[in-house]
């Protein structure tokens, strides 16, 4: 049994999707119970896979029996567990969270709604597990085409920002496809680990050059990094609440993965950052997608869209701590892929829940946030500390590797970015928090009597649980650092980097 | 040195920090102060336990978890540590009392959060007092720096919302912005953060790199008040009058000199700063700032902004013993935490039983206060005697060392800075308690009759004033523990 987890993450939902989208038409109560039972077996056997990589290294999986690099292989090291994790802990955490707020805004489209969450989530774990390079490009798309779907569902302007999305995003997969296709042109290769076998030969070929470039550009476009994220903030902002509490913490984190599975297990890292020795000017673009993600989230006004850029900027982080090219760098992005999706998901569960009840998540409505709805915001808070890097909620120790990795490179200006976006977190979430906390204001300070608008009105339990679950999860991510880093991530980077 | 594995300095942190349940859940205000009872005196009896086990010349360590290599959450317990938490942990317990008085006197609203914060805060102070490392000092400087904002802001109006902003401002963007790029800057120079008896910092290290370390570091734990980033401390006397007494007299403002203290001497060493004369730089930034500050006190109107301005002065005492880099100073510097605090927070709580009985704030509408309140007066008589440095109160025991300091580091300069400063003091104390007592009342609000705040007001004031006397003549364990502090890094 155990030795087809790595089939069983997939399978399972994949096949689930189908089942719901047929239940949707018989019976719509059954939709949810069935995706919830089958991402949960799907967390599992993520679980299970990652036990299997701690203690064994590196799982391989042929599909249908066929060895590689003909068939298409599933390769598990212990980065892709890792992230297989992150995925499958955020979908079963935030599909509890969608029952009443989908029963609400989409009354009889449960079916399809279910069927696309699933698909999506088996869509973003296939692209993780795979060792197949074009194979990748495929679940890419599934995970692609049904986030645009979700989006869509949205109300007013959410079908044309989906529609930019869906531009945006096929010119992305595009290019990578492009990629792709260039190196299978010169490698007549599609396996991943093979490919970077082969490349060594060839690094002087400029087919090898605009095939990396083209890669880049791709997952730069899918990943919203500064300038290409134009897509995010109004598709983000303009779906509904329980497909973006899915969409947000995982597509961007997804791709940051991707990237650093093709810098690193690709093109490896002799060629990406010796060869090219591009890592200056890639750290500076990283820098500057930080600065103007921060200025950009200074600038909201409403709760969603806010978070929508702070996204922009953590992208940067990730991506610069990447092109650092040294442990700590590379070890701070991929921790942060991690520590992120906890952040974002505590925090758009949280601006979820905030939307439910207050139908609105602009800052003006938030007067009296902290009496109405206590508990929310506790959890906000929290997101909020750890998005700022407050130790020990678990934004602080990525930052950590981050900082220090700039230090140990002497790019003095991405740290400085790290910096400059921590302080202005703080001022964005205060002033959020300020809102919330101190208006509407009463005459006498010592005043008893509440207005009739800021009573307790607290979100349903089944929204406000697994918020509070993941509010704790960043200070367990946050104690455990230490472990998550010397058992795992440790072993996710090439032993050729110091 | 003998270390004992012990696990009371995470149990004295957690004390608190598990209360807040209890205390937000509790059906009744009784129950719930009989919560915060039950905490403050089971932590005070934690970190009293653990004096024998330092006087006897051991050390005791915990270990939480590993977070990178060769830096951990952990603590260790010595004797400097040691004596800010006993400070602290005794002084909780009495502004407990007084906050009970103090807040239903006033009928204040949101009591429960102010209870669940102030236990908060506790936790994170015994832990900055306890931590064997910057990366765990810096996780409980920062742990107190939000725990203390809702109390800063409790009243929830425009003016607690711009001093919340000042808070914030100073302290949060100064420990992000100066101390954590420091604190990694100095993790990648030497691969640790555990703090030693002689520093780990070396010479090798460029000078000037050393010299902007220590500068920016010392700014950046905004909580000691060092000029010019001082401003957040009289912008946070708008919070209700216990907090100020206990949060920015003792235990916020001490944490900061605590760290100043800590990374002078844990991370860069006495040798070190010696030998490259960088401890002098600390001398005139902490000389600036006490002369300046009490000049400013002198013309300030508002009680406890005044009181504010002389706290400023007196923490940069703290950091002038330890920036002496001799025994004698260093034992003052570190001694006057301890009197300080009894001192200061008598003071504290006199504003605030003035303004709980009377309603009055600023100085100018005192006049003849005595008569009305001559108990609540005499109190504030005794602590500013303290403050200023005087017998018989334990101040004046920790400013005869900080004198004794200086003479031993052949630094007359420091001398005047400390006698002028006192003089000073004494102006801007003494004439509060004479037109309290001589002069006629003008306001209608003070009459001859004798009428006190309320009983749980007074009774902590009572305690902390005859315990700045009882210092002068048992300065134990403060004054022992202070020497064993300044033995360990004296002596090689």
């Amino acid at each position: 049994m155990s030795e087809h987890f790595p089939a069983l993450v997939i399978i399972v939902p994949l096949i689930s999707a189908f089942l719901i989208s047929a239940t949707g038409w018989l019976n719509k109560r059954l939709c949810f119970p069935i995706a919830v039972f089958s991402l949960t077996v799907s967390l599992f056997a993520s679980i299970g896979v990652l036990m299997m990589v701690l203690e064994n290294g590196t799982v391989q999986y042929r599909l249908g029996g066929w060895a590689p690099p003909w068939g298409i292989e599933y390769r598990i090291d212990h980065l892709n567990s890792l992230v297989l994790v992150v995925i499958s802990a955020v979908a079963v955490l935030n599909i509890v969270t969608t029952h009443k707020p989908v029963q609400q805004d989409f009354s009889g489209k449960e079916g399809p709604f279910y069927a696309l969450y699933v698909l999506f989530v088996t869509g973003l774990s296939g692209i993780v597990v795979t060792g197949d390079a074009f194979n990748l490009y495929v679940l890419l798309e599934i995970a692609s085409l049904t986030g645009y779907a979700l989006i869509g569902l949205g109300k007013d302007r959410a079908a044309l920002s989906s529609l930019n999305y869906l531009i945006m995003g096929t010119i992305g997969a595009s290019f990578y496809l492009l990629g792709i296709g260039y190196i299978y042109l010169v490698t007549g290769s599609l396996n991943i680990a093979d490919i970077a076998n082969l490349l060594p030969d060839i690094y002087d070929s400029g087919v090898v050059l605009f095939a990396f470039i083209f890669c880049m550009i791709g997952l730069f476009i899918k990943m919203a990094f500064f300038p290409l994220h134009a897509w995010l903030p109004n598709a983000y902002s303009y779906a509904q609440s329980s497909a973006v509490s899915l969409i947000a913490p995982l597509t961007t984190k997804v791709m940051i993965y991707v990237m650093i599975r093709v810098t690193l297990y690709l093109f490896t890292p002799q060629f990406s950052f010796v060869f090219l020795n591009i890592s200056k000017p890639m750290v500076w673009l990283s820098v500057l997608a930080i600065v103007m993600g921060s200025l950009f989230a200074l600038s909201q006004k409403s709760l969603k869209k806010m978070l929508t850029y702070i996204i922009v900027a953590e992208v940067g982080y990730m991506v610069g701590g990447l092109w650092l090219g040294n442990r700590q760098g590379i070890t701070g992005s991929i921790l942060h892929i991690v520590n992120d999706a906890a952040m974002t998901l505590c925090l758009f569960l949280a601006a979820g829940n905030i939307l439910y009840m207050l139908k609105s998540d602009s800052f003006e409505d938030m007067k009296g946030l902290f009496v109405k709805m206590p508990f929310t915001m506790a959890a906000f808070t929290a997101g909020a500390l750890s998005i700022i890097g407050v130790p020990p909620f678990c934004g602080f120790f990525s930052k950590w590797y981050l900082i220090s990795g700039g230090i140990a490179a002497g790019e003095f200006g991405f740290v400085g970015a790290l910096i400059f976006s921590s302080l202005v977190n703080v001022v964005l979430f205060f002033r959020v928090i300020e809102i919330g906390y101190y208006e509407p204001f009463t005459n006498h300070p010592n005043a008893h009597q509440k207005d009739e608008e800021t009573l307790f009105n607290e979100a349903p339990r089944d929204m406000l649980v697994p918020l509070l679950m993941a509010a704790i999860l960043l200070l367990a991510l946050g104690i455990f650092t230490g472990h998550i880093v010397t058992a795992i991530i440790q072993f996710a980077i090439p032993t050729g980097i110091i | 040195m003998e270390t004992i594995l012990s696990i009371k300095p995470l149990l004295a942190i957690l004390v608190s920090v598990t209360a807040v349940p209890f205390i937000v859940f509790s059906k009744r205000p009784n129950i719930r102060e009989v919560w915060t009872f039950i905490a403050a005196i089971a932590k005070f009896l934690i970190v009293v336990s653990m004096i024998p086990v330092i006087l006897s010349g051991k050390e005791i360590i915990f270990t939480l978890v590993d977070i990178f290599s060769g830096v951990s959450i952990g603590f260790r317990v010595d004797s400097l540590g040691l004596l800010f938490a006993i400070v602290s942990s005794f002084l909780w317990i009495i502004t407990s009392a007084y906050s009970i008085g103090y807040m239903r006197g006033l009928n204040e609203h949101s009591q429960t959060r102010y209870f669940s914060f102030f236990a908060l805060s506790l936790s994170a102070t015994m832990g900055v007092a306890f931590s064997s490392n910057l990366f765990t000092l810096y996780l409980f400087y920062e742990m107190l720096s939000f725990s203390t904002y809702p109390l800063v802001t409790h009243h929830q109006d425009m003016e607690a919302r711009r001093s919340g902003r000042k808070y914030l401002l100073y302290i949060v963007g100064l420990s992000i912005g100066f101390v954590l790029p420091c604190m990694l800057v100095i993790y990648n120079m030497t691969g640790t953060l555990e703090f030693t008896k002689s520093g780990f910092l070396s010479m090798d290290v460029s000078p000037a790199l050393i010299a902007a370390l220590l500068v920016i570091m010392l700014f950046g734990f905004a909580k000691a008040a060092i000029m010019p980033f001082h401003s957040w401390l009289p912008a946070a006397m708008v919070a209700p009058t216990p907090v100020s007494a206990l949060l920015h007299a003792v235990a916020v403002v001490k944490v900061g000199v605590f760290c100043v203290i800590r990374v002078i001497t844990g991370v860069f060493g006495v040798e070190l700063l010696s030998n490259s004369h960088l401890n002098i730089i600390v001398c005139v930034i902490a000389s600036f700032t006490i002369i300046t500050a009490s000049c400013i006190a002198l013309s300030q109107d508002g009680l406890k902004r005044r009181l504010a301005f002389s706290t400023i002065g007196q923490l940069s005492y703290i950091v002038l013993g330890a920036a002496l880099l001799s025994p004698r100073g260093f034992v003052g510097g570190i001694l006057h935490i301890a009197m300080h605090a009894f001192g200061k927070i008598t003071l504290f709580f006199c504003a605030g039983a003035i303004f709980v009985a009377t309603g009055i704030k600023n100085i100018s509408q005192m006049d003849g206060i005595g008569k009305r309140m001559p108990i609540t007066m005499a109190a504030f008589f005794i602590g500013s005697l303290s403050v200023i440095g005087l017998p018989p109160c334990g101040g004046f025991i920790s400013k005869w060392h900080l004198v004794l300091g200086t003479l031993d580091a052949g630094q007359l300069a420091l001398l005047a800075v400390i006698l002028v400063s006192s003089l000073l003091n004494a102006a801007y104390f003494f004439p509060i308690v004479y037109s309290a007592f001589f002069n006629q009342s003008k306001e209608t609000r003070v009459s001859n009759r004798i009428d006190e705040a309320p009983i749980w007001c007074l009774i902590p004031i009572c305690i902390t004033a005859i315990g700045s006397i009882v210092l002068f003549f048992h300065p134990e364990p403060f004054l022992s523990l202070a020497q064993m502090a300044a033995e360990s890094i004296f002596i090689k």
